[in-house]
């Protein structure tokens, strides 16, 4: 009778505060649809690791290890960071180009706005974060779960489970953070700045090679990023080629999908009560904020900078979307656009800033591994 | 409370990888225009 409830016995306060937080993650999920693909298998899982001597991750009993199936698939897809990687190709599968390479300057407002990355290095150092902590905290401004989940596990931050909910979190939140802070660092003539939008095609020759000479040339310069670009382009080709459409199409689908499922739940690993709990989560959740408004703080800015020169002005909204959330960033821009003035529209822009957004956010990952000693 | 040589450790880091972010996104414009340019070259659309 006594085994019946002598687990019961077993709960611990911090692992019910786990179930709860599960709970408001499921929540998030299902009730707001926030970033569900993600949250779902992380709250559900969360709850799993949680439960008093559960069989879902490792538990010694009598000096015998008896390994758990979230620790196994923790070790075998994320310990050597292969789930990241492969939903890279998925993700690569699903990018079009084709914005950016009409208008390749572009791309300078995706790499301004990775300034929240190393802005956020340099405030969790403040805080007392070891370096590679405080790296791997960074990341999360890359907006970018794959490149997060990639470089904290580097790093073997001890802090991978808060980094990766503050990361898809906020992910989830861009249509709330962004705005606000646009408007307080943009005027509204600024915002009302009109863009013409000239559609130019782009060769199917150039959409071949472009993934194949971007994978050389940040491999090169950042070597350490090699595996992050080069997946990331490796998807791309397959679908930029035109003779790969079922490899195409199975990976923005049946893979993307899949690794995604195993992710999720395997993140939880990161997510028992004695790694989650404590006063440094919290200040991960704020270091997250902080990563995503100097983001969109550093891609206006220069794109208010570039004003200087101009002649025929930019809308320094643009600049905003040069962070990796696609294509939700995209989409705040041009409807702020629209609110300013209904017949401004910015989409086009800020699509092409936005995807240049998800290559600059891969490169500043890997400068970050090749900056900071593991 | 506050731990300003760790702090000052990172400015370094945010130059050179800031840096280092323009100027691969320099070569990779560069490389769009070079592809653009040599692909319309060839007639191809």
């Amino acid at each position: 009778m006594e085994a019946l409830y002598a687990n019961i016995l077993e709960i611990q306060w911090q692992q019910v505060v786990m179930w709860l937080i599960g709970g408001v993650l499921i929540f998030l999920a299902i009730k707001k649809q926030m970033e569900p693909t993600l949250l779902l298998p992380m709250g559900f899982g969360a709850i799993l690791v949680n439960l008093p001597w559960s069989g879902a991750v490792t538990q010694v009993y009598d000096g015998v290890a008896e390994p758990g199936v979230v620790d196994l698939l923790f070790d075998m897809g994320i310990a050597n960071e292969l789930f990241p990687l492969l939903l890279f190709v998925g993700i690569g599968a699903m990018i079009d180009f084709g914005p950016l390479l009409s208008n390749p300057k572009l791309m300078l407002f995706g790499a301004a706005a990775q300034f929240g990355i190393f802005f956020t290095l340099s405030m969790a150092a403040l805080l007392g974060f070891e370096m590679k902590d405080a790296a791997s905290i960074a990341i999360i401004g890359a907006a970018d779960g794959p490149t997060s989940i990639f470089v904290a596990n580097y790093f073997q931050s001890n802090y991978l489970g808060a980094i990766i909910v503050a990361a898809y979190s906020y992910m989830a939140l861009v249509p709330i953070v962004q705005p606000p802070v646009i408007k307080l660092i943009t005027t509204q003539k600024e915002r009302r700045i009109r863009m013409p939008y000239e559609q130019k095609n782009v060769s199917k020759r150039t959409r071949i090679l472009f993934p194949i000479l971007i994978t050389v040339i940040t491999g090169l310069v950042s070597p350490r990023s090699v595996a992050l670009v080069g997946f990331l382009m490796f998807g791309n080709l397959i679908r930029e080629c035109g003779v790969l459409d079922n490899l195409s199409d199975t990976a923005q689908k049946v893979l993307a999908n899949l690794v995604t499922l195993f992710l999720g739940i395997t993140i939880a690993a990161r997510m028992q009560a004695s790694a989650f709990l404590n006063p440094q989560t919290l200040l991960i959740l704020a270091l997250g904020l902080v990563a995503f408004v100097f983001d969109t703080v550093g891609g206006v800015f220069f794109a208010k900078f570039l004003n200087l020169f101009l002649k025929q002005k930019i809308n320094p909204m643009i600049g905003a979307a040069g962070i990796s959330a696609f294509p939700m960033s995209a989409r705040v821009v041009h409807k702020l656009g629209l609110e300013e003035d209904n017949q401004n529209f910015l989409l086009m822009h800020s699509i092409g800033v936005n995807v240049s957004g998800q290559i600059a956010s891969v490169i500043a990952g890997g400068l970050i591994l090749n900056l900071i000693a593991r | 409370m506050f731990h300003v040589t760790e702090f000052l450790q990172t400015l370094p880091v945010m130059g050179k990888g800031m840096l280092g972010i323009f100027c691969v996104a320099g070569a990779i414009i560069l490389t769009m225009y070079a592809l653009n340019f040599f692909t319309k070259d060839n007639g191809e659309q």
